[in-house]
């Protein structure tokens, strides 16, 4: 094939004592399209940060065209031409296509704007691109997909010739993937190289050329997609793990046979996911295991009426829920540990006490009259710190100022105080160091233990492996598989599971 | 470190003092100081001269309580000063018809539930920002005051009202500065003792995690809403007393001085944060500055300029402290 276009050779980065990359080399080629592949924390976004100018790295070099090249800023990337495509995506919402394109550097005529031909340039590019689409419509008015694309767009007319696609299909419908793939094609044909991340394997045997996977910040193979296949590339991503520190799994004393906890029967949540139906019994720790997008998190958040149910029935404890707002979900008995923790989990601004009372805040007074007990709430606080080892040097320390597993920790303690029957937790231990992790992984098997139910979303399948007494596997909101956990032999075997539609 | 126990937590040192949360009681203790040293001749530390500041700002002081709750919950209310002129029209043309104190006050505070109540439909239902709703319904209610009586006063004859509201006092103290104690005692509980006031702070602190974590974020906001007008409205019985009628033009512009004395008194316009007590200080902080400027002989468009540089200092100071605090 053709030549190296740009290559990063000897790759390390630390945050602190961690090392995140052990001595990386990645190579791309003009025109190609090579997958960076590898599980949570194996340091691939931390390698294309580094390429992208939003990181510096500790050693190594970085080659452009056989010339050393200094990344040190976002800009020297940009002059480079390497652009990174965001997961979260990156237009102003109420400009049109063409202010978007050529935002930052808006074509002139004069002291003034030349409208007309940002529109036309605009147009040529989206043309060539086989976007249809009309430069003056408002960036609001564009699905995901269409948006993404129209990033890509901006990238290539400002000469882009890297570009760095992070899970880019995560959101998109199965057309709008078909038709990502045709302009990647295109690009492709034009010379332009991409980095394509991405934990759908099927994706990236389809479209990547080559392929490199890390893990743990290591380079364990990089080749032509030739010469890999699923089974090959899930056993490098996870295989040959049993050298390092896992989670053990222990196995739990539950009721398989007993009574449902809850009960889920046709759940639908939208056009996508739609048929929804599976149980917890009392005691059991279930997983539910997919890809981005393949609506574990929308399960979660319908059972907690974030989402307005569009139909099914769930029953809990035997009887019939049917709740449309938070508040009501938590006074039937579910709690969720969402899944942006300080999005969506917490209230920084405030103190860590705060945030730990404040479902229950309505309940802790003085006898019969409505005024709250500072002194029990501190009790109850100061009690959970301990029972949780909460690190903070007092229960008043604003909650923004704590480490992320400090943080999670005040999120699940907080919900144990409601006594609730089912816990819902998205992502956990994201962001959270190994030490809290397990602490985490104890606190849930310890409530479970009490008759309780938890449902586990994590894209960490360790950790799921390590507290889940069954995984159910999703694909496309669709369930593809029940599968109990002493019938999971390796970490492999779920990886697949959650790569098929199974049909 | 570990957690230390109750005790110890209420340790304050210079580093871990919330300045923003203090900044107005310093620069209320600076300015006072300051205008004391050098309007003492003038008569600004008579006991006089303070009481009347204090029943001047009376009004501004008892709708800051409520306008703290609004703030703290991330909303914003712009029709408060009209909600009071409203009220004093209506009280007093209850008053002229059936001479009923009770029914005056019913019917008043009545009014400013009611127009809290369709701020907060406006605003949790229809999905309105707070700002836009309460600036419309401002217009709608200050146009209804002029328009009820087509912009005439009614004259308030009901001397216990007028006594009891305005312009009585009990021990030698004006009954405004007694209504306004009692009110911030009871806003005072609600914002730190009570749960709601708990709620009211973590739905402006964050929506989002307070909706996730079973707070009813909507009815939280429709009863900030509702408080609000009410407050405003009993604002509005102590204008018509203290001036004896009802007159459309009353209130005018108190909004925007309620705003200020909120923000003053430590509460980020974001939402989240805010001092009732801290209101007060803020209220009356403003009421000292505009007192000693006539007093040292300021025409009125120098004090409306000085005033206005005085709250963009005070409140940059404690802006500036806020970020020191990250």
């Amino acid at each position: 094939m053709s030549q190296v276009l740009l290559e990063m050779n000897n790759i390390k980065k630390s945050f602190g004592a961690a090392a995140v990359l052990k001595d990386v080399h990645f190579a791309l080629k003009k025109g190609e399209v090579h997958a960076l592949v590898g599980g949570n924390g194996a340091g691939k976004s931390t390698l294309m940060k580094i390429m992208t100018g939003v990181y510096t790295l500790d050693e190594g070099e970085i080659l452009i065209e056989g010339q050393v090249q200094q990344i040190d800023d976002p800009m020297d990337a940009k002059k480079a031409g390497i652009a990174m495509i965001f997961q979260e995506l990156s237009l102003v919402q109420t400009m049109t296509v063409a202010e978007n394109i050529f935002l930052g550097e808006e074509l002139k005529k004069g002291i003034f704007r030349d409208v007309e031909a940002m529109n036309r340039r605009a147009r040529e590019v989206l043309e060539e691109l086989g976007l249809d689409v009309d430069p003056t419509t408002p960036v609001n008015q564009l699905s995901v997909g269409m948006s993404q694309m129209i990033e890509i767009a901006k990238a290539i007319s400002k000469n882009a010739r890297i570009l760095v696609l992070d899970e880019p299909t995560a959101s998109l419908s199965t057309s709008e993937t078909a038709h990502l793939f045709k302009i990647i094609r295109e690009l492709k044909e034009k010379g332009v190289s991409m980095v394509y991340i991405s934990h759908r394997m099927n994706e990236i045997l389809d479209i990547a050329d080559a392929i490199t996977i890390l893990r743990d910040g290591e380079l364990i193979v990089s080749d032509a997609i030739e010469n890999m296949d699923l089974e090959k590339i899930i056993f490098y991503m996870v295989g040959g793990k049993s050298s390092q520190k896992k989670f053990e799994w222990v196995e739990r004393a539950y009721d398989a046979e007993g009574e449902d906890l809850l009960r889920l029967e046709h759940l639908k949540v939208d056009e996508k996911i739609k048929d929804i139906s599976f149980s917890v019994k009392k005691g059991e720790i279930l997983g539910l295991a997919g890809l981005m997008g393949s609506g574990r998190t929308e399960i979660l958040e319908t059972l907690f009426a974030i989402r307005t149910k569009k139909g099914g029935t769930v029953w809990l404890d035997g009887r019939k829920v049917d709740c449309r707002h938070p508040w009501e979900a938590v006074q039937a008995g579910f709690a969720l540990v969402p899944e942006d923790r300080r999005k969506q989990g917490l209230v920084l601004e405030h103190s860590v006490r705060d945030n730990a009372i404040l479902p229950i805040v309505q309940q802790v007074v003085k006898g019969k009259t409505p005024t709250i007990d500072d002194k029990a709430i501190n009790e109850i606080v100061n009690r959970d710190v301990e029972k949780f080892n909460i690190v903070t040097s007092s229960i008043n320390k604003r909650i923004g100022l704590l480490s992320g597993g400090n943080q999670q920790k005040v999120v699940i303690s907080k919900w144990l105080n409601t006594n609730p029957k089912i816990m819902m937790l998205d992502e956990p231990t994201a962001g959270v160091d190994i030490g809290a992790k397990s602490e985490i992984i104890h606190i849930i098997r310890k409530f479970a233990d009490q008759g309780n139910g938890v449902i586990l979303v994590s894209s960490e399948f360790t950790e799921m492996l390590a507290v889940c007494d069954r995984i159910i596997t999703l694909f496309d909101g669709r369930i593809t598989g029940v599968i109990p956990r002493k019938d999971i032999k390796e970490e492999e075997e779920l990886e697949h599971a959650v790569q098929e539609s199974g049909e | 470190m570990r957690f230390k126990k109750a005790g110890n937590n209420m340790k304050i040192s210079l580093k871990t003092i919330q300045w923003n949360k203090f900044m107005v009681y310093i620069v209320f203790l600076v300015v006072f100081a300051l205008f004391s040293a050098t309007l003492a001749d003038k008569g600004f530390v008579d006991s006089r001269n303070i009481m009347n500041i204090l029943r001047q700002t009376a009004m501004i002081s008892i709708m800051a309580i409520a306008g703290t709750f609004v703030i703290a919950s991330g909303q914003i209310d712009l029709t408060v000063g009209a909600v009071a002129a409203m009220t004093a029209m209506i009280a007093a043309l209850v008053l002229e018809r059936t001479n009923s104190i009770i029914l005056a006050l019913v019917c008043g505070l009545a009014f400013g539930a009611l127009a809290g109540s369709v701020n907060g439909f406006l605003v949790t239902k229809w999905g309105l920002p707070s700002f836009l709703a309460t600036m419309g319904m401002m217009s709608v209610i200050r146009g209804s005051a002029m328009w009820i009586t087509n912009t005439a006063a009614v004259p308030i004859k009901n001397f216990a009202f007028n006594n009891t509201f305005g312009i009585g006092t009990l021990g030698g103290i004006s009954v405004l500065i007694l209504w306004t104690i009692v009110l911030y005692i009871v806003g005072i509980y609600i914002f730190n003792k009570t749960s709601f006031g708990r709620h009211v702070l973590a739905t402006g602190g964050n929506e989002v995690s307070a909706g996730y974590s079973g707070i009813k974020t909507n009815r939280v906001k429709m009863m900030v809403f509702i408080m609000s007008g009410m407050f405003a409205s009993f604002a509005g019985i102590l204008y018509a007393a203290r001036m004896q009628a009802g007159r459309f033009s009353f209130g005018d512009g108190d909004e925007l001085s309620v705003i200020a004395a909120v923000v003053l008194g430590g509460a980020s316009m974001g939402g989240g944060t805010g001092s009732v007590i801290g209101a007060l200080a803020g209220s009356i902080l403003m009421g000292i500055i505009n007192n000693a400027l006539i007093l040292a002989g300021l025409s009125t468009a120098q004090q409306t300029v000085v005033k206005g540089l005085i709250i963009v200092i005070a409140v940059a100071l404690s802006n500036f402290a806020q970020k020191k605090k990250r």
